[in-house]
């Protein structure tokens, strides 16, 4: 069996599983983000009347933190008197950040463990080598009441990288490439196993990024075994005892990939699919509008210190406005103690608060009509940001903080301190 | 659930995300036939007025990837689209539907048999697709039994709502 499905056997308290077999999985932990006011009317509809753990639930309001409208604020309310009466408790309101990095920071993920959010970024928790899936209100409602899931065991692919990156290169490039050439629908009822050197040694923000973005090939779940920079981010963070779990030698993968990245540019995803990917050096001039760092894909320490290094004593361009929101309070707290806030705003960015911000077109820096956005996090999709005539590039921090100084697409390897 | 869902085609391409059945700017919304004014309103904003109870959304390759946001699932069902057949759907707009009870089927064959406007029946135990205009059967993916079960209960609010009974 692979590590994926012993952790599904686990969960099922069976043996074994097979591929394609439908399992009814114990949840570990379980996230409901502030888009889900629906799970609690279904949680009530189906009858439920208290939750089945008020320790393994919790709420994070991140899409709409703090709330720009009445109703978002309505939805919060009504979350935290539910929060309050159940008695969660762990309870993230709009001074957390987002959830994917929020739970992981305060020890709530762990190698083994099924974690289910309302959310289909859930896949970064594969970082971890947890199983980590999204789903939506009624199935969370189900998990509120019961604890449990029903899931199919899904056919495995491997993805092997292999190499080390160039200075400027970094590992929203690396998924963006493997996105561009296998496709948005590649894994659709599948998981991933991302392996190989790269993988290997790489940190704990990056592993994050390349399976935040597996659920962009349709991706199920996302799995990397764990290495020692993951081992000791979850031990400094969780008292939780955890077995690793690990793949038999004789394990067939219904597919197989291999990457080579030692000589990968830069990517970038042009509108208005995630799979549209091209090297830097084959787009065009594009004009930026606005320049996005931020949310669960794009928003950790590494990606503000990425663009540091690009704007460092210089300023954005005038035709362009930069917007940073930090993924988390930790990650805001540890810019702002190494002085990366300072510095950022000194070259003209516009920082918000820790959540989600404009990547879903909520709120925080959304685009008009005719605007061109290039953005550190995950979606490009027509009206993903704000208005359907918008156009949105996907890229690395690193070329987003290019962008917002030029005022133009830029490869950030011709930008960066030290880097020629 | 009907056995046999028979209606007018409208025609989407692959990769028909989230975002375009349901924008993020209306995610605030909780109220169904709220929900249901803005159904695939970012790839086609008209599709509401054009569109009658009973339609059938016919789309190629990963239909509804993307989001998790069920509003995807509820805007279709509340504006009236009777069946969803697609190449491949997205998994958390897949398990979606069949927790609301929305039917949907599978048919990697789908694309260019059925123009916008046919009228096509389908047949969900059979996994069959007959379009009446052209008088071609396209067979898709039978559904499991296991989702057919939620579907014929309505989706799975239904068959919870016997468990916290019992419970």
């Amino acid at each position: 069996m692979h590590a994926i499905e012993k952790i599904l056997a686990k969960a099922a308290g069976k043996e074994k599983v097979n591929t394609g077999e439908i399992v009814k999985a114990k949840v570990d932990f379980a996230e409901v983000n502030d888009i889900y006011l629906q799970t609690i009317y279904s949680f009530y509809e189906m009858g439920g009347k208290e939750v089945w753990d008020k320790d393994k639930l919790c709420f994070v309001f991140d899409h709409y933190a703090p709330a720009p409208t009445i109703r978002s604020a309505q939805n919060h309310k009504e979350m935290r008197q539910f929060a309050r009466q159940q008695g969660l408790t762990n309870h993230f309101d709009v001074n957390a950040g987002v959830c994917h990095q929020v739970m992981p920071e305060a020890g709530h993920v762990w190698p083994g463990m099924i974690l289910v959010a309302t959310d289909s970024h859930t896949t970064t928790h594969g970082a971890f080598g947890a199983f980590g899936t999204g789903v939506g209100a009624t199935d969370m409602a189900t998990i509120m009441i019961s604890g449990e899931i029903w899931f199919r065991v899904p056919e495995i692919i491997k993805i092997e990288i292999n190499g080390n990156l160039k200075p400027g290169v970094m590992a929203k490039d690396v998924i963006l490439h493997i996105l561009g050439q296998l496709g948005a629908d590649v894994a659709v009822y599948k998981a991933i196993e991302f392996c190989g050197s790269y993988v290997e040694e790489l940190d704990v923000a990056e592993r994050m990024v390349i399976c935040n973005m597996a659920v962009e090939m349709g991706a199920k779940t996302a799995y990397m075994v764990p290495n020692h920079k993951v081992l000791q981010y979850i031990r400094a963070r969780s008292s939780h005892i955890f077995a690793v779990p690990e793949t038999d030698e004789d394990f067939q993968y219904a597919a197989s990939y291999l990457f080579e990245v030692d000589e990968l540019l830069p990517q970038v995803a042009l509108p208005h699919s995630v799979e549209n990917v091209v090297p830097i050096n084959e787009v065009e001039q594009v004009r930026v509008d606005q320049a996005f760092i931020g949310a669960c894909t794009g928003g950790r320490v590494e990606d503000i210190e990425a663009a540091v290094n690009i704007l460092r004593g210089k300023k954005i361009s005038p035709n362009t406005r930069l917007v940073i929101i930090p993924a988390s309070n930790e990650v805001f707290l540890t810019a702002n103690k190494r002085g990366y806030i300072k510095e950022l705003v000194d070259a003209g960015a516009t920082f918000s608060t820790p959540g989600c911000g404009p990547c879903l077109g909520a709120h925080q820096g959304v685009l008009a009509p005719g605007e061109v956005c290039v953005t550190a996090s995950n979606r490009n999709f027509p009206g993903r940001m704000g208005s359907t005539e918008a156009e949105v590039y996907l890229a690395s921090p690193a070329t987003v903080a290019a962008g917002a100084l030029k005022g133009v697409l830029s490869d950030p390897r011709s930008e960066q301190e030290g880097v020629k | 659930m009907k056995k046999m869902i028979t209606g007018s085609a409208f025609l989407f391409g692959d990769n028909i995300d989230t975002d375009q059945i349901y924008p993020g700017r209306y995610l605030e919304l909780v109220k169904p036939d709220e929900v249901a004014a803005h159904c695939l309103e970012g790839a086609d904003p008209s599709f509401v007025k054009k569109m009658t109870s009973g339609d059938v959304v016919v789309a190629g390759r990963n239909f509804g990837c993307g989001s998790s946001r069920e509003h995807a699932v509820i805007t279709l069902a509340h504006a009236g689209v009777g069946v969803l057949i697609a190449e491949s759907f997205a998994r958390i707009f897949y398990r979606n539907a069949i927790n609301l009870g929305l039917p949907l089927l599978v048919c990697p064959r789908i694309t260019g048999r059925v123009k916008e406007g046919d009228i096509v029946e389908v047949d969900l135990h059979g996994g069959l697709v007959k379009n009446h205009t052209t008088s071609e059967e396209i067979q898709g993916e039978k559904l499991s039994d296991y989702m057919l079960e939620i579907l014929q209960s309505g989706g799975i609010k239904p068959l919870f709502k016997k468990l916290t009974a019992d419970m």
